[in-house]
């Protein structure tokens, strides 16, 4: 690894997105627009905002972000520029977590809009603190990018890839204790539920939710997503090829 | 290391090059040498091998069997990657960024100083764009903008694939001008093509053809043995006599 490459590789995507206006707009405002629906949805019922609200905020950005990575990686594979860049000394991780590093900055700034209007404008509230709430957005979102760049290895087209949403995280949103409790789920499929990432983060959500203190497991949680982030760097960097067929 | 070292030495030497590509053979057992200092042209027809042999050379092509060694490494060695400039066919750079952007980006990868995005632009005649976006380049335009980013760090080496495609003869002339004056300050270039006039700048050729090297030699040695009086013409006489022979 090579801070130098790293670095640049990271303003070179900062600077991709930054010349993608409609991109960036979409990223800020399609959360916010959904964050407003689903509050004048139940303006009505008072306190199925606050459940669902923050539960999203921990889902919007892993789905955003997955599909976000995989398509820009991939567009990277079928342009050319990463056969280039492998042919160059850079490394492997210098890739993979410039990547990682700029789209979780993207992230944070989407995550902190979109929470700044539901606690803000929305009347949003969690018992448990904001910056909390905050954090798991923004390591959800990285958690999104390091598998779309884990998944786009398997892609071979945009098409392909982006199917692996679906197929990758609709189970886990099924399964990740959204509609119920994980402990209700048939033993098979909690014990499934407790191999996949999205489970801690919502979990980790949900003791925000209800609880005022962060605790012990909140903490435990927060480093199973981290460390789910950092399997999806690895098994990325393994699956990145420098000599292809 | 001076860079007059490698010339008159094998810069490239390759024995029993053989390439499978899905399930298919694509390169039948190359051996062959290039000198470095030299304009090396690796000249045939589209689908003959030109780019997979090239991909072979920088190491990134997979299931290559054979010995391969480029500036007396084995192709693909990690120490290569800082020496070796490489532009494949298609334009490899990041469209969405302004040219002056790609390079620095490219610059910091090879660790150029930073004034060598300056030289390189004007090497490639793109100065007074510079700050445009790749997308709204002509496709002439974008393939040099590829070119220039290979060119930054002053790489020992240049592996150019068909770099002078769609480009206007004036400007064609001019960066055959700029390998010449490279290869003469000890850099080794082997650049392909399938216009077999492009034969003329060429120090050295290599033919291939259906994944076999049909000729390696000089313009000169190429002409007088096939008795032609072009390189397309000498190419034709190879493929005919080995075709007759093929059928004797």
């Amino acid at each position: 690894m090579t801070p130098r490459i790293l670095l640049a590789t990271t303003l070179r995507v900062l600077q991709q997105l930054r010349h993608d206006h409609r991109t960036v707009a979409l990223l800020l405002l399609a959360p916010t627009v959904i964050m407003s629906l689903l509050a004048w949805m139940f303006s009505q019922t008072p306190g199925v905002f606050d459940r669902w609200g923050a539960t999203l905020l921990g889902i919007f950005p892993l789905i955003i972000m997955f599909l976000l990575t995989s398509v820009a990686t991939l567009r990277e594979r079928s342009g050319g520029t990463l056969e280039r860049l492998l042919a160059l000394p850079i490394s492997k991780v210098d890739f993979l977590l410039g990547y990682g590093i700029a789209f979780a900055l993207a992230a944070t700034v989407q995550a902190l809009f979109v929470s700044a209007v539901a606690f803000g404008l929305l009347g949003l509230t969690v018992t448990g603190p904001v910056w909390a709430v905050v954090l798991v957005a923004v390591l959800v979102a990285v958690l999104g990018s390091t598998l779309g760049l884990l998944v786009s290895a398997f892609a071979n087209s945009e098409f392909q890839a982006v199917q692996f949403m679906p197929a990758l995280l609709i189970p886990q949103l099924m399964l990740c204790g959204l509609f119920g409790s994980r402990e209700m789920l048939p033993r098979p499929l909690e014990l499934i539920s407790n191999v996949l990432p999205m489970s801690y983060a919502v979990d980790a959500m949900k003791q925000l939710i209800a609880y005022p203190e962060v605790d012990g497991t909140f903490w435990r949680d927060i480093a199973l997503v981290v460390g789910f982030i950092g399997a999806a760097l690895v098994s990325g960097a393994a699956t990145l090829r420098r000599r292809t067929p | 290391m001076n860079p007059d070292d490698n010339r008159d030495a094998a810069a490239i030497s390759v024995s029993d090059l053989r390439v499978v590509r899905g399930g298919n053979e694509v390169l039948h057992g190359l051996t062959f040498e290039v000198l470095g200092g030299t304009v090396t042209g690796l000249l045939g027809p589209s689908g003959g091998g030109k780019s997979t042999l090239m991909r072979a050379l920088v190491g990134v092509q997979a299931k290559v069997t054979g010995t391969c060694t480029v500036l007396g490494r084995p192709a693909g060695d990690p120490e290569l990657r800082k020496t070796i400039g490489y532009v494949t066919q298609a334009p490899a750079v990041y469209n969405d960024l302004t040219i002056r952007e790609n390079l620095a980006y490219f610059a910091t990868v090879v660790d150029a100083p930073r004034s060598d995005i300056a030289r390189v632009l004007d090497e490639v005649d793109l100065t007074p764009i510079a700050d445009r976006r790749v997308d709204a380049l002509s496709g002439g335009q974008r393939s040099r903008v590829s070119l220039a980013t290979a060119l930054l760090g002053s790489p020992r080496m240049l592996v150019l694939d068909e770099p002078t495609v769609g480009l206007d003869p004036v400007l064609r002339r001019d960066l055959w001008d700029l390998f010449h004056r490279l290869a003469d300050h000890g850099t080794t270039l082997l650049v392909s093509s399938h216009v077999m006039d492009e034969a003329t700048r060429c120090d050295r050729l290599l033919l291939v053809r259906d994944g076999d090297l049909v000729a390696d030699d000089t313009e000169a040695g190429l002409l007088t043995a096939t008795g032609t009086t072009d390189v397309e013409a000498a190419f034709l006489a190879i493929v005919d006599g080995a075709a007759a022979e093929g059928g004797a």
